[in-house]
């Protein structure tokens, strides 16, 4: 099978309801439909999650590491972008 | 006080399973794509631990002692008592999909009507088959409409091994004495009752994969009374060598 007939998806999976879905791995299939039989095949033999995302590999943008200081530098010398000055209320329970 | 027609019943329920189950591990190794390696030994997996509980009740209904590994290892072709379908060869990726399609189209209604069961056990293991069978069934139809609609090779070998395997399909719809008494105590699903649903699903699906509906004609026959093709001896010689050159032999 050739990459152009079975292209590469990335799959994500969310372990229950109120989670994120996080990035497990990723198959090849030759569309939408078998890729998620496929990362329900290879990804959820262990009750690993209740739902899937199964996006195409050419859809991911990623920013590349060697703009790793321009963007994200800048970032973890500002202290005041974090909440961390307030005490939460015992009442509000978790935030 | 042994119920023979139920202990029957059960036994084909596990042989079926087993059966189908070994053939789909034979891919192992050999699948088109390892996402196919993966789900080909999945449905092996699911349709083996069925027969386990299968095998673990019809056990336990003879009440002679005789566990799993004795029902599946220890009796000869003629004792077996499996569809002709599910021990027809894998042949091609093709072939495969068609025969675990048309018997998936006829589980998945299956296990629905058994989880209603007025045998606890039965209805017990109906509640996980059933999930597993719809999934078998997506499965194969999902691939049997991309191989029919697909390229000229793949559309050619598909129809073949639907035409091939065509005549075991009547067979999954016989109701001999023994299924007859079971579902007039509503212990077994009705046969006839679930001919419509997969004649339904199968003219939708072949529909789908351009493929076209084989003719109605004569159909094989003889599996659930032990008369078996050739197949079954080769399988059963594989599958049952090592508990015969070791009895006993465990993990």
């Amino acid at each position: 099978m050739t990459e152009a007939m079975t292209p590469l998806w990335e799959v994500f999976i969310r372990a229950k309801a109120g989670l994120a879905h996080r990035h497990v791995g990723s198959v090849h299939a030759a569309d939408s439909e078998m890729a998620l039989q496929a990362a329900r095949d290879v990804y959820t033999r262990r009750g690993e999650g209740v739902s899937l995302w199964v996006v195409p590999s050419a859809a991911i943008t990623a920013s590349d590491p060697g703009d790793e200081a321009a963007l994200f530098e800048p970032a973890s010398t500002k202290p005041y972008r974090h909440p961390t000055f307030y005490t939460v209320p015992k009442e509000v329970g978790d935030m | 006080m042994l119920d023979t027609q139920l202990f029957d019943y059960v036994l084909r329920l596990a042989d079926d399973a087993l059966i189908l189950g070994h053939r789909l591990s034979e891919w192992c190794g050999h699948a088109p794509l390892v996402e196919e390696e993966l789900a080909l030994a999945n449905i092996g997996l699911d349709l083996i631990g069925n027969a386990r509980a299968l095998y673990d009740y019809a056990g336990a209904l003879e009440g002679q002692g005789r566990d799993q590994d004795a029902l599946a290892y220890r009796r000869d072709a003629a004792a077996y008592r499996n569809l002709l379908l599910v021990e027809q060869p894998n042949g091609d990726f093709a072939a495969t999909i068609a025969r675990q399609f048309l018997y998936a189209a006829y589980a998945a209604p299956f296990w629905r009507e058994m989880a209603g069961s007025r045998d606890a056990t039965l209805a017990a293991i109906a509640a996980g088959a059933r999930n597993e069978a719809a999934y078998h069934l997506r499965h194969a139809g999902a691939w049997l409409v991309r191989l029919g609609d697909g390229t000229a090779e793949s559309r050619h070998r598909a129809q073949a091994a639907l035409d091939t395997l065509w005549p075991y399909t009547g067979e999954m719809f016989e109701a001999d004495e023994t299924v007859a008494a079971l579902v007039a105590e509503e212990i077994a699903a009705d046969p006839a009752s679930l001919r419509p649903d997969w004649d339904k699903t199968v003219a939708a699906v072949l529909a789908e994969a351009t493929l076209a509906l084989p003719a109605e004609g004569w159909m094989q026959s003889g599996g659930r009374h032990g008369r078996h093709g050739e197949h079954l001896g080769h399988i059963l010689a594989e599958l049952q060598f090592l508990q015969r050159a070791y009895p006993g032999a465990n993990w």
